[in-house]
């Protein structure tokens, strides 16, 4: 198999992809919550070693994704005021806003800048003091800490030329959404590891008991994975579903603490809307009142925000497990990296722009 | 973006009063916070992602991640590339 064998730890891998086979008698359907873990299975061709009763679905964990088209039309919008320095990360700068996109922006005159941490947006803000810093803040729970921490800083250190678009989403929810809907195929998941790093997995124990599916936090190499499909399979074969940590060596149950105390301190849990799935009670993170002077939205008043969605892009689909990238009319032919029609076909953790890199341009 | 990769904590600094670690990973070397991550010392290994560290791994957990990631490294390197898909700098210091 083309690049599991080239891993020091190809032994390892082919050892879990034998047991798994040993062991997996009934089909199932298997999500892999984190665009880091869709990435890591496409290239290393996971799901093809497979038996084939079992099939990986991919799910929404892909921030640059799932962020709101208002969002990234208010950001365009920003960028492109006079004395702004828009910083965000290189990922968003070519997804398509509803008729520009930062990169667009940037072409026409706007100074966007690529960082690669809220922290570097903040120094930006620290020597640029006559300038209005604008970080584009998205992430799941992994991101957020960092996107806190600088409005933490900026606060400390008086940057009041600092503010952030946010846009963060929580996993929990999300995973409630895909197992409540009427046309949910998911019967176990792996969730994110470093989501789960931050966060713990004791928000997972209600949900796996809820909907009586196998939770397994999941590291990002190829063994871990396996070893995670092996462990939910496991638990499906015989009938049980509860949370397993498969990523010990960064995973606790209660998740880093002085982490979650840093966005309790800077945001509150509100309602959010997803990209392609749509609003999602209590599933995001915004600015707190405390540290609303740091919350671009209300600094800058952007109105006039009319979303255009592209009619034929059907990311939605993908991103709720229920269409492979390949399956869409468009894949490959007007929508490309080149030119995509929806966020999942730029991102490099997106599950179109994964199917596309590694070349799956036929259906399995 | 949601990259996160284990690397050594090569040196711990003070930066606008923030605890800073040096953080070199396989070669390549980048700044990154270490103060939400509980008690780390040089030495460490840490999970970094985007520019702070999430968690401080366990050293020989941390070893076998990175051999794996070396060996793509390495793959990667046969094609002019880095781990993450980017050219590799001509002058290869490693260091931005």
């Amino acid at each position: 198999m083309k690049y599991l064998d080239e891993f020091r730890d190809a032994k390892l891998a082919k050892y879990f992809v034998e047991r798994i086979n040993k062991i997996s008698t009934k089909k199932c359907v298997i999500m892999e919550v984190c665009g880091g873990q869709t990435h890591s299975i496409i290239q290393n061709g996971i799901d093809q070693v497979l038996p084939e009763n079992i099939e990986m679905v991919h799910g929404p964990g892909c921030p640059v994704c799932v962020t709101p088209l208002e969002t990234l039309d208010r950001a365009i919008k920003i960028a492109k005021k006079e004395n702004v320095i828009f910083a965000s990360f290189g990922d968003m700068l070519r997804v398509p806003g509803s008729d520009s996109d930062l990169l667009k922006a940037k072409s026409e005159g706007a100074d966007v800048r690529i960082v690669y941490s809220a922290l570097e947006a903040l120094k930006i803000a620290r020597e640029n003091p006559d300038k209005e810093i604008v970080f584009l803040a998205i992430g799941f729970e992994t991101t957020a800490p960092g996107n806190a921490l600088a409005i933490l800083q900026a606060e400390k250190e008086g940057l009041a030329n600092f503010s952030e678009i946010v846009s963060h989403v929580l996993v929990p929810p999300a995973m409630e959404t895909i197992l409540s809907s009427e046309d949910n195929r998911v019967q176990a998941f792996l969730a994110a590891g470093h989501v789960c790093t931050v966060m713990g997995y004791w928000e997972y124990e209600p949900i796996a008991e809820k909907y009586k599916v196998p939770i397994v936090p999941t590291g990002f190499e190829p063994v871990d994975i396996l070893n995670g499909i092996f462990l939910a399979v496991k638990q499906i074969e015989e009938g049980k579903a509860f949370v397993e940590n498969q990523y010990t060596r960064s995973v606790k149950r209660e998740g880093n603490i002085a982490a979650q105390n840093l966005l309790k301190e800077i945001f509150v849990v509100a309602d959010q809307k997803w990209r392609g799935i749509g609003m999602i009670p209590m599933s995001g993170m915004n600015i707190s009142q405390k540290y609303e002077k740091y919350d671009a939205a209300k600094k800058f008043d952007v109105t006039d925000i009319i979303t255009k969605e592209p009619e034929k892009c059907q990311s939605g689909l993908v991103l709720r497990g229920n269409l492979k990238p390949n399956e869409c009319a468009a894949f490959g032919k007007e929508c490309t990296p080149e030119n995509p029609l929806g966020a999942t076909m730029v991102s490099s953790e997106g599950a179109c722009a994964a199917y596309f890199k590694f070349k799956r341009f036929n259906v399995r | 973006m949601c990259l996160a990769i284990p690397g050594k904590v090569i040196e711990i600094i003070d930066e606008n009063g923030l605890k800073m670690g040096k953080i070199d990973y396989a070669g390549s070397v980048s700044r990154a916070c270490v103060e939400y991550c509980g008690d780390v010392e040089v030495g460490n290994y840490v999970i970094v992602h985007a520019g702070m560290a999430i968690s401080v791994l366990d050293e020989q957990e941390a070893l076998e991640s990175i051999a794996i990631h070396q060996s793509l490294a390495e793959e990667a390197a046969k094609e002019g590339k880095d781990i993450f898909d980017n050219p590799l700098p001509k002058n290869n210091k490693g260091e931005r």
